[in-house]
């Protein structure tokens, strides 16, 4: 079986976020871009699993811009035995990266997809559910257990819910999408950070695989949030309490 | 201006006699819309979250008529049913899919339930609350209709334009919907937070129907089989919707010290949240984490102990109206967002708090 990974370039996790001042977005010139923390998840799910001897290859793949390419360099020296890069002018909606993907799970033919359960930047949330409804796959989100059965060609998911957690039990093949506690990422070594550099990753645009970029969502502006007065530091438990009564009325 | 919207109100009710006409909101919009809430229901009545996003659709504009789309199966169906009917004064209506199919909430079959009633009713806007239901079914909806949905809305500004936070909240984002109906969304909860009086606000009772199955396409369905759910029981008010919310982080160092944070709770009549690193940690299951990953909560009051304030935490709570934290470490990020801070050892405050608080009677 074939396990295909899709990563995501961001702004690293850490970054305190500027808005451009023209407020068309926010400012990624010159600014640590890694690889979504969810889609390092997601890789590392799908090396344990190739691991363990229950499938034979790992693909990563990632669409946008020329740098994608760093991203899934990172994927191939952490593990992944080869790329696929779709290159697109600009930023994709989760629309068309799940229809993106559709056209690759068509030429690839994977048994499993894995995806973060959302990206940090635009934190929509959407892409695998998108990708197994295009695919009419079952699909097991926000996961932070999965235990594959090659017999009997299932997965079973354990997933992070409101109310706790939730055991789905899926045909093959499906998707999944991570959450933080599926596992700990490992670090790619210098080894195979250099490994990596002769891995095969392929090319692909979007005209090439048939996908129409367009998009149904139009940005009007992005502003930052309001700001918060500062606040007080008290000297007491007894101030905390008088404040909390008498000041602002919570308690 | 009232009394046209009174007009309208009665010629409107003249002309669709069997549907109770939808309250009138307050909103912007002036194009009428059509609205599908999709809805959980448990034991027999909604969830209390489900109901946002009736509030949500009722500021999508004037003559919404909002439906109000509820699956299961038995008589916990018809149950939750009928509390619905009269759950919201903007509820025109009721759509029941009863099926064994839709036992559990699981994104295929609902997915498919969410398309075929589209295809029935041409809705001009289909909404859910951003939970885990509605995020894991929604997206997967809209992609079988083709539409981009917009996850996480906390403002409607007007039909087709809303504002969601990005980049874990450090950044608003207006975006404009200019695709094909429906326009799909998921609001948070505590942007649109339901009125506390909404017991018998609704005197006429929505009509109820059942969504007509027979062409629901059953393709993918079948193909995911619901297994058991864990969770904790407790007596406490739910995190996402509590007034008080009292949050631990790793600074609790055990889950045997993390029961002062659940003492407190007790005694304020608060919900228990907690930081990643103490879910992590194991101190407590992880459906109480706040963040941008965890619940995203904005109580009155919300009171952190031994909470750094990482970027990915206080996206999940920094709108709450009144934060206080208890920290060590005077350069915490956490006092750059606190209105009342307190540097000083949690384990010495949190006793000194329990001792000097007053009881608490139960304000939920």
């Amino acid at each position: 079986m074939k396990i295909m990974v899709a990563v995501k370039r961001v702004v690293d996790y850490a970054v305190k976020i500027r808005v451009k001042p023209d407020k068309s977005g926010v400012e990624t010139q010159n600014v640590k871009m890694s690889m979504n923390p969810f889609c390092e998840i997601a890789l590392e799910e799908a090396l344990r699993i190739k691991e363990a001897g229950l499938a034979k290859e790992v693909v990563a793949v990632s669409m946008g811009l020329a740098n994608c390419v760093d991203t899934l360099r990172t994927s191939l020296a952490m593990g992944a035995d080869r790329g696929i890069h779709v290159e697109a002018a600009r930023e994709l909606i989760p629309l068309t990266v799940a229809k993106i993907l559709k056209k690759l799970v068509e030429v690839e033919n994977p048994g499993l997809l894995i995806l973060g359960k959302q990206a940090i930047d635009d934190d929509c949330n959407q892409t695998g559910q998108m990708i197994a409804g295009l695919l009419g796959w079952p699909q097991g989100t926000f996961a932070s257990k999965v235990v594959l059965d090659k017999e009997k060609q299932v997965v079973t998911v354990d997933r992070e819910v409101d109310g706790g957690l939730e055991t789905l039990c899926l045909d093959l093949p499906a998707v999944i999408t991570t959450d933080l506690r599926l596992n700990q990422p490992r670090y790619a070594t210098l080894p195979n950070i250099m490994k990596a550099k002769s891995k095969p990753i392929k090319k692909y645009t979007p005209e090439e695989l048939n996908v129409e970029i367009k998009s149904d969502l139009e940005v009007v502006q992005v502003t930052e949030p309001p700001k918060r007065k500062a606040g007080v530091i008290l000297s007491s438990v007894d101030e905390l309490i008088d404040k909390l009564r008498n000041e602002a009325h919570v308690i | 201006m009232a009394s046209r919207l009174l007009l309208k109100t009665l010629s409107k009710r003249h002309r669709i006699s069997s549907t109770p006409f939808p309250f009138l909101s307050k909103s912007s919009g002036s194009r009428s819309a059509s609205t599908l809430v999709l809805a959980e229901h448990e034991g027999g009545s909604i969830k209390a979250q489900s109901l946002s996003a009736v509030v949500a659709a009722s500021s999508i504009g004037e003559n919404n008529s909002v439906s109000m789309l509820l699956a299961g199966s038995g008589s916990s169906l018809l149950k939750a049913a009928e509390s619905a009917a009269t759950c919201h004064p903007s509820l025109s209506q009721v759509l029941v899919a009863d099926s064994d199919k839709f036992e559990y909430p699981l994104a295929e079959p609902w997915s498919k339930l969410v398309q075929l009633v589209q295809q029935q009713g041409g809705y001009s806007h289909v909404i859910a609350t951003s939970g885990s239901f509605g995020k894991n079914i929604l997206p997967r909806a809209a992609a079988l209709l083709d539409i981009s949905p917009v996850t996480d809305v906390v403002e409607i500004i007007g039909s087709h334009q809303f504002v969601r936070p990005i980049y874990a909240g450090n950044a608003l984002c207006t975006v404009r919907y200019t695709g094909a109906s429906p326009c799909m969304l998921t609001v948070r909860s505590t942007s649109f937070p339901v009125p506390p009086v909404s017991g018998d606000l609704k005197s006429d009772r929505a009509p109820i129907s059942q969504v007509d199955l027979s062409t629901l396409d059953e393709d993918s369905i079948g193909k995911s089989r619901y297994i058991k759910l864990l969770s904790e029981d407790t007596e406490r008010p739910d995190l996402g919707s509590a007034h008080i919310v009292v949050t631990g982080g790793r600074a609790l160092k055990s889950a045997e010290n993390f029961k002062l944070i659940e003492k407190l709770a007790e005694k304020l009549g608060a919900a228990v949240g907690a930081t990643r690193a103490a879910v992590d940690a194991g101190f407590v299951p992880n459906e109480l984490q706040v963040g941008q990953t965890g619940k995203i909560v904005a109580p009155e009051l919300y009171l952190a102990f031994g909470v750094s304030g990482a970027i990915q935490h206080l996206a999940g709570m920094k709108d709450s109206k009144v934060i206080v934290a208890v920290n060590k470490d005077a350069d915490a990020p956490i006092f750059q967002v606190a209105d009342y801070g307190l540097v000083g050892d949690l384990f010495e405050v949190i006793p000194d708090l329990l001792e000097k608080l007053p009881e608490k009677k139960m304000s939920t």
